[in-house]
């Protein structure tokens, strides 16, 4: 080996092989040429994007144009980023080397704890988004999902990951306590408790809209209950530890579910069990819910997160082969008129900002820095590796919402909006849901206008996916599972199985993603409130975690508050989504404000302010949104739009003597709507208030360590690394040199039993 | 060796490596890779049996319960 080449190696241990690779500056000409044949790729993505208007445009430019732009950004700007801020040293040991305990603490290999990170940031959300922004058309979906992703969601997870790793792998909010002081911290726990509360609650909502009145929906997913039981009574007691034995059995019985839903649902006594309404099916879940939260881990909760995580992976991979496969043609223009006055029937609101609010996950989600921090450091090889896994597992996350948007805009317009408009508009029926289309003036993708239906298509199609109606089926879960649908019964050899078992496959599958945020989410809010009040002198027992009574009691607070915000939502005379999803999404993106704050706070304090702008630009653009779509919900004197001139109109209508308002059809109702837009209100304030009350204590941080130029940060001390990994999926020539140099010393590079291929 | 050994050998290795990124995303390997652990740092320390390590792993989850994201 040459003196040259050995430069490059890094040890810190002059008798051991490196630790460390230093990767020559100038990138290779093969690098080169792969990202000039990316760049190709989606440059032609995007230009048949930009050019194509005609009645025929297919959705794969869309895909091209996101899969070339993610590669293109993951190389150089993710690359960037690491250079100029990050600047990771694999010479220093992350939590997972230096407190290995073989448990929770434990060096795992990159491309497991990618598919590890990523099956733990994906869930409904990215799904569920895209869907009711397609309302707008398929153009800006696509360019916020994209670009958003790549200038904002991926930068936070990737961010926050290296943050946590340098800081023995602590959670969000205790790096907001050490980095914003008290108030910055304290706030930015209330925020967090709060935003569960209300992620769980819509996430609710939504699973509901799928399964209200339709009884093969709910008897498969009720069914995933006991499947679950099973599950984890065999992992107990007869097969303990084979897990992927027990979850293949799991999703043998869930596809068994599925298809005796039909025999169930077609049969009387099964129409009659299964059919429930939505309040009842809201009271339901609030009762699984708590009872998920306090039973033993491993009876329900474990079990269900294999079964979702088998059913997530598996689901995705097969929607994006059905996609490429099948290269479904758009129905949806590139933008419609919805999405240039902002009267769409999905949710209320012009393109800026409630564009940027729809679509949550996807483009950035502030759920992800509480998983990118805290678990996945504890796991992680070598600090190079947060590149591939916190920003490459963001941009994964990214591709399925693109397919998300995909599936929303492939299918016909007048059932799209059918779907998703309240039943106060279309009336519920097909007469009156076809009355309702044909007056909305929808217009193909070359710009000519459709011709009216008949109110048959709706029966037929509701027919057809073994459904009663797909009218008012609102919440984005029907609409992609129709969608997906759509794409799954034209893949050859699925074809085999109809349109109605793909339907309720996809409806199974969001539910199964929103059951266990609910369990977990349930659970971790649960420890969150009891730690909190434990500060509180008098109740410091709630601290204590065994304390049953205490876990039974903070769960049952729990599970009411999210519960009386789903309930509320079911039976919202104006539509519970388009009344609470704009909450959900200024909730996930006031959680990811205060993630980049953080960040910003810490790379100020470095004295990077030349680099600040790399988490500054998302940081000011997400409070720009949220700030406004928040100003907007609160101030606005449209009704559609502000929730306190709703409630005052409301008001004065039922102090009038009105019996109706709006959709609301009778006293009752209006009352409802008075309650429910005060709650809808005094949160949006609420969450408004903790976020500015962060984003000013950063800026008091910001100021101080700009005087001082730069101040101390809480990342911990060097602790010298003694393993080594590559950094990407396959090793670089200089990664290749140094693992030859493991092997000849005949040492394993990191820890025995951990290393494959 | 006749190329349908080699294709057989070749299966069996994609397979083996496809068994091993499944068990490794779901936490299968979690038993395997904790007892290579401890002979590795702790050769004295007792080695709990396979429905030991679970039963603890599944208490640990209680005590610090994980989120999963919307």
């Amino acid at each position: 080996m040459s003196v040259d080449a050995d430069a490059h190696l890094i040890r810190t241990d002059p008798d051991r092989p490196p630790v460390a690779v230093e990767e020559p500056r100038r990138p290779s000409g093969k690098a080169k040429l792969v990202t000039a044949v990316l760049a190709a790729i989606a440059a032609l993505g995007w230009a048949m994007i930009a050019v194509a208007r005609g009645e025929h445009i297919s959705s794969v430019w869309i895909v091209l144009a996101a899969v070339g732009t993610y590669l293109v950004a993951f190389r150089l700007y993710a690359k960037f980023i690491e250079r100029k801020i990050l600047r990771p040293r694999d010479t220093r040991a992350t939590p997972a080397e230096e407190f290995d305990n073989g448990k929770d603490f434990m060096p795992t290999d990159r491309r497991v704890l990618f598919g590890h990170h990523f099956a733990a940031i994906s869930g409904a959300g990215p799904l569920v988004g895209p869907v009711l922004a397609a309302q707008m058309g398929y153009l800006p979906g696509t360019l916020w999902i994209i670009f958003g992703v790549v200038f904002a969601g991926a930068v936070q997870d990737y961010m926050v990951l290296h943050l946590s790793i340098r800081r023995r792998g602590r959670s969000l909010a205790q790096m907001a306590r050490d980095e914003l002081g008290f108030v910055g911290g304290w706030a930015a726990i209330l925020g967090i408790l709060s935003i569960m509360i209300i992620l769980i609650a819509v996430l609710g909502v939504v699973m509901i809209g799928a399964m209200a009145e339709s009884p093969w929906a709910v008897y498969s997913i009720a069914l995933t209950v006991p499947i679950a039981l099973f599950m984890g009574v065999y992992l107990r007691f007869l097969r303990p530890g084979k897990i992927s034995e027990v979850s293949i059995i799991g999703v043998a019985l869930l596809l068994f579910a599925i298809v005796s839903g039909r025999w169930v649902s077609e049969s009387d006594w099964g129409a009659a069990m299964f059919t429930l309404d939505k309040p009842t099916l809201a009271l339901w879940l609030a009762a699984y819910g708590f009872a998920a939260s306090v039973l033993p881990v491993w009876l329900l909760l474990a079990p269900r997160d294999y079964l979702s995580t088998f059913m997530k992976v598996g689901t995705i991979i097969v929607l994006a082969l059905g996609i490429l496969v099948v290269r479904p043609e758009l129905q949806m223009p590139a933008l419609t008129q919805f999405g240039r006055d902002g009267t769409g029937p999905a949710f209320a609101g012009q393109l800026f900002p409630f564009l940027f609010i729809t679509i949550a996950c996807g483009a950035i989600s502030g759920f992800h820095a509480l998983i990118s921090s805290g678990t996945t450091p504890k796991l992680i090889e070598k600090e190079r590796q947060a590149r591939l896994i916190g920003y490459g597992g963001m941009l994964t996350e990214s591709f399925v919402a693109i397919m998300a948007l995909v599936t929303a805009t492939i299918i016909d317009q007048h059932v799209y909006f059918a779907m998703n408009a309240p039943a106060g508009v279309t009336g519920g029926t097909p007469a009156s849901a076809a009355q309702y289309t044909n007056g909305l003036g929808l217009v193909g993708t070359g710009g000519t206008p459709l011709p009216p239906v008949d109110p048959s298509v709706y029966s037929t199609a509701a027919a057809e996916v073994g459904e009663k109606t797909i009218i008012s089926r609102t919440g984005g879960a029907p609409t992609l599972a129709f969608g997906m649908s759509e794409v799954m019964h034209r893949v050859p050899l699925l074809s085999i199985l109809d349109k109605a078992f793909w339907y309720h496959f996809a409806v199974l599958f969001e539910a199964l993603f929103i059951l266990t945020t609910i369990d977990a989410g349930t659970r971790v809010a649960r420890f969150m409130f009891s730690d909190a009040i434990g500060n509180i002198p008098g109740l410091t027992r709630f601290k204590d975690p065994s304390w049953r009574v205490g876990a039974w009691l903070c769960s049952a607070l729990v599970v009411v508050g999210w519960g009386s915000i789903l309930y509320m939502g079911v039976t919202d005379p104006l539509g519970g989504i388009n009344m609470l999803f704009p909450l959900f999404g200024i909730a996930n993106q006031l959680l990811a404000c205060i993630a980049l704050c953080v960040v910003f706070a810490v790379v100020v304090k470095q004295g990077l302010l030349r680099w600040a702008w790399i988490p500054g630009v998302p940081l000011v653009l997400l409070l720009t949104v949220t700030m406004t779509a928040s100003w907007q919900k609160i101030f606005s004197a449209d009704p559609k739009l502000g929730y306190w001139t709703l409630h005052t109109k409301a008001q004065e209508a039922l102090a009038a003597g009105k019996t109706t308002f709006s959709t609301a059809k009778n006293p009752a109702e209006i009352e409802a709507v008075i309650r429910n837009t005060a709650v809808q209100g005094t949160l949006s304030i609420v969450f408004a208030a903790l976020v500015l009350l962060v984003f000013l204590a950063t800026l008091a941080v910001v100021v101080r360590a700009i005087r001082a130029g730069g101040l101390p940060t809480s990342e911990e001390p060097d602790v010298p690394s003694h393993i080594f990994a590559p950094a990407g999926f396959v090793p670089t020539p200089v990664e290749k040199e140094a693992l030859v140099e493991w092997r000849s010393a005949g040492l394993d590079p990191v820890p025995a039993g951990r290393t494959h291929g | 060796m006749t190329s349908g050994a080699a294709m057989l050998g070749r299966a069996r290795r994609v397979a083996s490596s496809l068994r091993w990124y499944v068990r490794g995303v779901v936490g299968e390997d979690a038993y395997d890779r904790y007892v290579a652990h401890l002979r590795a740092t702790h050769p004295d320390a007792p080695i709990p049996t396979e429905r030991e390590f679970w039963r603890e792993k599944y208490a640990e989850q209680e005590r610090n319960p994980k989120t999963r994201c919307c």
